[in-house]
């Protein structure tokens, strides 16, 4: 059984993660823009586990589970955020939230 | 051609046209739908580098609760579809498109000339023995203690957070 050259699993993760920003400097909508962020914090996942499992090193994957874990705490506070916004302003646009704007 | 790169292919391309679409959708619930997509194709990824443990909590915790989470907030709140997103040529998107692709290419172009399966060595036994759940959590309940339970209070954290910020009012 061969190897995929690893090469194939780190072009994949570079492409996800320039497509998640692309998504938050071109989407207007706060929670797309919050996806976005998910997708590149899993394409920094993807790297971490080809690199672990081509070294055969467990660590790579403990860093993924711990990615994970801020990844929930970061979505529900993130989303809580969101909602207490669109209940001020009544629209999660981020061309309009601007009360932080000087 | 094996069957592992065949696999590869097919869930690579899932998730790349995925992600493509995610950011291209106008509606915020298709974009949502099209990243839960993304993040089973991670999954299979996932197994196919002998990384079980961690394709089941992607399942669980990605496409499980925190997509759950989003459309749940999605469906909650009222949003209005965007403009198309390549037809509206602001030139700040287009400038931001360019710079994208750009980092794109140069990265691309770095894996390619650094070459780091010249220096890997990869060992299928020694890699389905990492990724097995008794590796992981021998690795996580010795040397990793101190930042398990650092994850655990952060969770802790987040949730009375959470429920503070999305409270009717401030007192």
């Amino acid at each position: 059984m061969s190897f995929i050259p690893i090469e194939y699993y780190l072009i994949l993760s570079a492409f996800m993660f320039v497509v998640g920003v692309t998504g938050v400097l071109i989407r207007r909508n706060a929670i797309v823009v919050f996806m976005c962020i998910e997708l590149m914090l899993n394409s920094a996942n993807l790297s971490l586990v080809a690199f672990s499992s081509y070294l055969g090193n467990p660590i790579g994957q403990i860093f993924v589970f711990f990615v994970m874990t801020v990844a929930a705490a970061e979505a529900a506070v993130g989303l809580a955020i969101i909602i207490a916004v669109f209940r001020n302003k009544l629209t999660v646009n981020i061309d309009e939230i601007n009360i932080f704007k000087w | 051609m094996n069957a592992e790169i065949i696999l590869f292919i097919i869930l690579a391309l899932i998730a790349a046209v995925s992600s493509v679409m995610m950011i291209t959708r106008s509606n915020a619930v298709i974009s949502a739908v099209f990243l839960v997509l993304n993040f089973f194709a991670l999954a299979g990824l996932y197994l196919l580098l002998n990384a079980q443990f961690i394709s089941v909590v992607q399942i669980i915790v990605y496409a499980g609760a925190i997509m759950v989470l989003f459309l749940f907030v999605l469906m909650l709140l009222r949003t209005e579809d965007e403009p198309k997103v390549f037809l509206d040529k602001k030139p700040i998107k287009m400038f931001a498109l360019l710079i994208t692709v750009f980092v794109f290419i140069q990265v691309a172009y770095l894996i390619f000339v650094g070459k780091p399966s010249g220096n890997l060595t990869p060992d299928q036994l020694k890699s389905i023995e990492t990724g097995t759940i008794q590796s992981i959590g021998k690795e996580l309940y010795t040397n990793y203690i101190l930042p398990f339970e650092v994850a655990g209070f952060l969770l802790l954290a987040a949730t009375i957070g959470a429920m503070v910020l999305a409270k009717k009012k401030f007192e």
